[in-house]
């Protein structure tokens, strides 16, 4: 990753343009050329640099829903737990984290029902409780990262 | 252009362009061009309802993800503070707003085991890093934050993306 990377990273991580020749214009203001641009997103995206190029959707704004949830589970169940909540497409990541609490996952349904069966799904199978936390209001979401 | 297109609504065709783009935007130089050849329809239309759904928040930004892992933020705090709920929309746009955190939300407590309700995501190169961090919101925030904890994850259990269906 060189000079030209990075500000490659941190200016489009906050816009890229939507015209016929977006990567031409973004280039201009990164001081390289529309070819340039093209090759070292492909390239920082091939080496993981990069995780995606693209619209961000957010999802609730797309109909469907989505909830943070978290169980705790005890320590000896856990790998078992772990692969019974995996199960369910409707678990779309899956975090072990330092807490009582200690298993986070997000659901993602097309429909607040099915987001309901889903947890009452995993709270049958585990036969854990599962705490929903449900976003109630959104502050600030960017991933801006300087780099 | 085809009879069969002029009855597309907008809602179906943003669909189609959430579905197209899915994976990303097309490292082309006119990628709304080759979009709109992929759907069938002219660039000008998929520009429009492009920006349509940056206006409504469908789309939150277009642009590059960095993997913070590889950029050396490997420490991803999520800090978790109780705050009094008469208090919660000044804070978290307080909290939301600084340099540090990625992502703040208002979430659902559940007492007594979970007294916390806004959650921060704090990002650093080491756990210390982080610490210190969310010390600094500590400080900020004062007597307006009642107890505060931070919960690093150890493991990816599953991580698929999310995905709207075809």
């Amino acid at each position: 990753m060189d000079a030209l990377d990075r500000r490659i990273i941190n200016a489009l991580q906050r816009e890229f343009p939507v015209c016929e020749r977006p990567f031409d214009v973004a280039a201009q203001q990164l001081d390289t050329s529309e070819s340039e641009l093209i090759t070292r997103i492909r390239c920082m995206l091939d080496d993981g640099l990069l995780t995606r190029f693209g619209p961000l959707f957010n999802a609730e704004n797309m109909g469907g829903a989505l909830s943070l949830c978290a169980m705790q589970v005890p320590e000896k169940r856990f790998e078992e737990v772990a692969k019974q909540v995996n199960a369910l497409a409707e678990v779309a990541h899956n975090y072990q984290r330092t807490h009582r609490m200690n298993m986070w996952f997000v659901l993602a349904t097309e429909t607040a029902e099915a987001l309901q069966n889903a947890i009452r799904q995993i709270e049958s199978v585990t036969g854990l409780t599962v705490f929903d936390m449900p976003k109630v209001d959104e502050f600030y979401v960017g991933l801006y990262l300087e780099v | 252009m085809p009879s069969t297109e002029k009855s597309e609504s907008s809602e179906d065709l943003d669909r189609r362009i959430v579905l197209a783009t899915q994976r990303g935007l097309p490292l082309d130089a006119k990628p709304y061009q080759w979009l709109g050849q992929e759907l069938g329809v002219p660039q000008e239309l998929v520009m429009e309802r492009i920006n349509t759904m940056l206006g409504d928040g469908r789309i939150r930004r277009i642009g590059t993800v960095p993997n913070h892992y590889r950029l050396g933020y490997v420490a991803n705090g999520m800090s978790v503070w109780d705050i009094p709920d008469n208090l919660i929309q000044e804070v978290g746009q307080q909290v939301g707003h600084l340099e540090m955190v990625s992502h703040c939300y208002h979430r659902a407590r559940h007492l007594p085991d979970w007294p916390y309700n806004l959650f921060a995501m704090v990002h650093g190169q080491t756990q210390a890093e982080v610490h210190d961090k969310v010390d600094h919101i500590a400080q900020l925030l004062g007597d307006r934050n009642r107890q505060h904890d931070v919960l690093f994850s150890t493991r990816i259990l599953k991580k698929s993306g999310l995905r709207i269906g075809a």
